[in-house]
């Protein structure tokens, strides 16, 4: 695991990080922030998925409101139904999404690029339509979450969850990271240069974009996973809302798709520029900004943040 | 049984209008390999300018669609030329590509509900409200006018690619962009028209939805699903076909909100399309 330099400072960083919100939870107790960091970690996770496949392979996911939101409401029937604990209901939701992930790639990823995308749309609004007829989760109402009004060593069952939500980040991060610098991810890397001379160099190109959604959509279940019990109330609007589909795809391309650190700089930077937009000027007024650098970045700067810095670099080295 | 007679002949109107929303996507996304998911996003933006001036100078809300419709060719070119040198000609339309027209998407609605809100918009003409008593069935002409300015819309774009030397020529840009070229033709420059031919159908298009029923900005969303359903099961270009997907989406969406509620609709398309890509991605009446 610690093999090389860049392993040793990855992992610090990583613990450094995994404390400091430990620490900030001591420290800090207005649950302003904790609303504020948790929106930056759902998103992170979103992104870190979205580029597995969207990044690292190619294959564009409209779908990711959908993995999301099944992610959730997953949670939400089992914890009904059975009542199980958390660890257990985040693991359930990866499992399903995970699934839904394989079944949409095997569906339509031995065809070209542009049906996988237009099918994961297509599920999403399918997928929608049996949540708001759906009873047992309240259907279109929507359903409210009783959580817990004690728990041990935090103050409030918010701090638990957003320390919960930060090691599920760190932990995506730490997988995306593996992926992308393993035999796996060279292989998802020829894939998306070349998907033709992959398969004949002997890349297994069908099943490495099979894995790669698979881990796509276990990931975006385990984002949605313990938002119900954040929010106490999940509906089918707020659980497939477009704007998740749309930070999902933005993030990365903002911050640079080819490299695994691309989705947690632009998670970083888009995600805080919203919360403070959000604060000081408007919430509606930052979903049009999200899009229009979407736009921007993707015609101006395709290669993203990432991109511009190492353009940068390159040019300072002469 | 009254009630199956009802929900076919609507399901047949209401798939007239689903053609005129799909035959600008059957030139872009089918011939001209371009995968524009903003395609129904363009035709809400027809719907509100239809609105703006119905309910501002009460003019008719076809006329309004005719009149818009140049400026949206306009519009659509400017579109493409942009699509054209970040994207097509540095090879990234796969990737970059669709990720522009899904921003391109979202801004139009985003853009719409800050300055509009997200309340249903509605246009009124004398006509509307009346209906057409064929005896074993009566029409609405709410659905009646939509459904003749629809079948004349795709009849005249169909009509133009089959006949006219243009028209024509966007056919050969889809077949064979190299020999196009070879013979002195522009593939560029021909695409550039046709795409911005594609958007000047959303303008009809939109004037013909709000007519029969009220808009709202998100409902393009629905739609996405719908007109690509019906380009690919329809096999890709083939206007004909499309016509014919576009019909029996139609029929099936209009019996399954008779008989199984209008909130189970929208999953038809849906569910078509996922089906035709599983089972047979070329189409009702494309070539293997």
């Amino acid at each position: 695991m610690l093999k090389t330099r860049a392993d040793k400072i990855f992992w610090a960083v990583l613990a450094a990080v995994f404390l400091g919100g430990l620490a900030l939870t001591e420290l800090v107790a207005n649950e302003y922030y904790y609303t504020a960091i948790y929106a930056i970690l759902q998103a992170t996770i979103m992104a870190v998925a979205w580029n597995i496949l969207g990044g690292f392979t190619g294959y564009v996911n409209f779908g990711s409101a959908a993995f999301f939101a099944i992610g959730a409401y997953t949670a939400v029937a089992l914890d009904k139904w059975l009542g199980l604990p958390l660890p257990f209901l985040i693991a359930a939701s990866a499992a399903v999404c995970g699934l839904m992930g394989l079944g949409v790639g095997y569906l339509t990823l031995r065809l070209k690029g542009v049906y996988f995308a237009i099918a994961t749309l297509a599920m999403a609004i399918v997928l929608e339509t049996f949540v708001t007829n759906w009873e047992y989760v309240g259907a279109a109402r929507g359903v409210y979450i009783l959580t817990p009004e004690k728990v041990p060593f935090f103050r409030s069952y918010i701090q638990l969850l957003f320390v919960v939500m930060l090691a599920l980040t760190l932990g995506s991060i730490a997988i995306s990271r593996a992926l992308n610098s393993s035999r796996i991810g060279r292989g998802l890397a020829a894939i998306r240069d070349d998907e033709v001379a992959a398969e004949c160099a002997g890349v297994p190109t069908l099943r490495l974009k099979l894995i790669s959604t698979t881990v796509m959509g276990a990931m975006m279940g385990v984002a949605g996973a313990p938002y119900p019990f954040f929010v106490t109330f999940v509906d089918p609007l707020s659980a497939f809302n477009l704007f998740v589909a749309v930070n999902a795809i933005a993030m990365p391309m903002i911050g640079g798709t080819a490299h695994w650190i691309g989705p947690v700089i632009g998670a970083l930077v888009i995600g805080g520029a919203q919360e403070a937009i959000t604060v000081t000027i408007s919430s509606e007024l930052n979903v049009l900004v999200v899009g229009l650098m979407l736009v921007l970045f993707i015609t101006l700067a395709p290669q993203g943040i990432v991109g511009l810095v190492q353009k940068w670099m390159k040019r300072r080295k002469r | 049984m009254d009630l199956f007679v009802n929900a076919i002949v609507a399901g047949i109107l209401l798939g007239a209008f689903y053609a005129a929303v799909s035959v600008g996507l059957s030139i872009s996304f089918g011939q001209l390999d371009i995968v524009n998911i903003a395609h129904p996003a363009f035709v809400i933006v027809g719907s509100y300018i239809a609105w703006i001036l119905n309910s501002r100078y009460g003019l008719d809300p076809v006329l309004v669609g005719v009149l818009a419709a140049p400026i949206f060719f306009i519009v659509g070119a400017l579109i493409y030329r942009i699509y054209y040198a970040a994207f097509e000609r540095t090879g990234q339309e796969s990737l970059s590509g669709l990720a522009f027209f899904f921003g391109v998407m979202f801004i139009i609605e985003v853009v719409l509900i800050l300055v509009y809100g997200v309340d249903y918009r509605l246009v009124s003409a004398g006509y509307l409200s009346k209906n057409v008593d064929l005896g074993f069935v009566g029409l609405p002409l709410r659905l009646v006018v939509p459904f003749l300015v629809a079948s004349a819309m795709t009849g005249a774009v169909w009509l133009y690619l089959s006949r006219t030397f243009t028209g024509r020529a966007i056919l050969a840009v889809a077949q064979d962009r190299l020999a196009l070229q070879l013979m002195g033709a522009d593939p560029v420059r021909i695409k550039q028209f046709a795409f911005g031919l594609a958007i000047a159908t959303t303008a009809i298009a939109g004037a013909l939805l709000i007519m029969i029923g009220p808009v709202e900005p998100s409902l393009g969303r629905v739609y996405i699903g719908r007109a690509f359903a019906i380009v690919v099961l329809g096999g890709m270009g083939s206007i004909p076909g499309m016509v014919i997907a576009a019909l029996l989406i139609g029929v099936l969406e209009s019996l399954v909100s008779s008989f199984a509620g209008p909130s189970w609709a929208p999953a038809v398309a849906f569910g078509a399309l996922l089906i035709t890509l599983a089972v047979r991605p070329s189409g009702l009446f494309g070539r293997a």
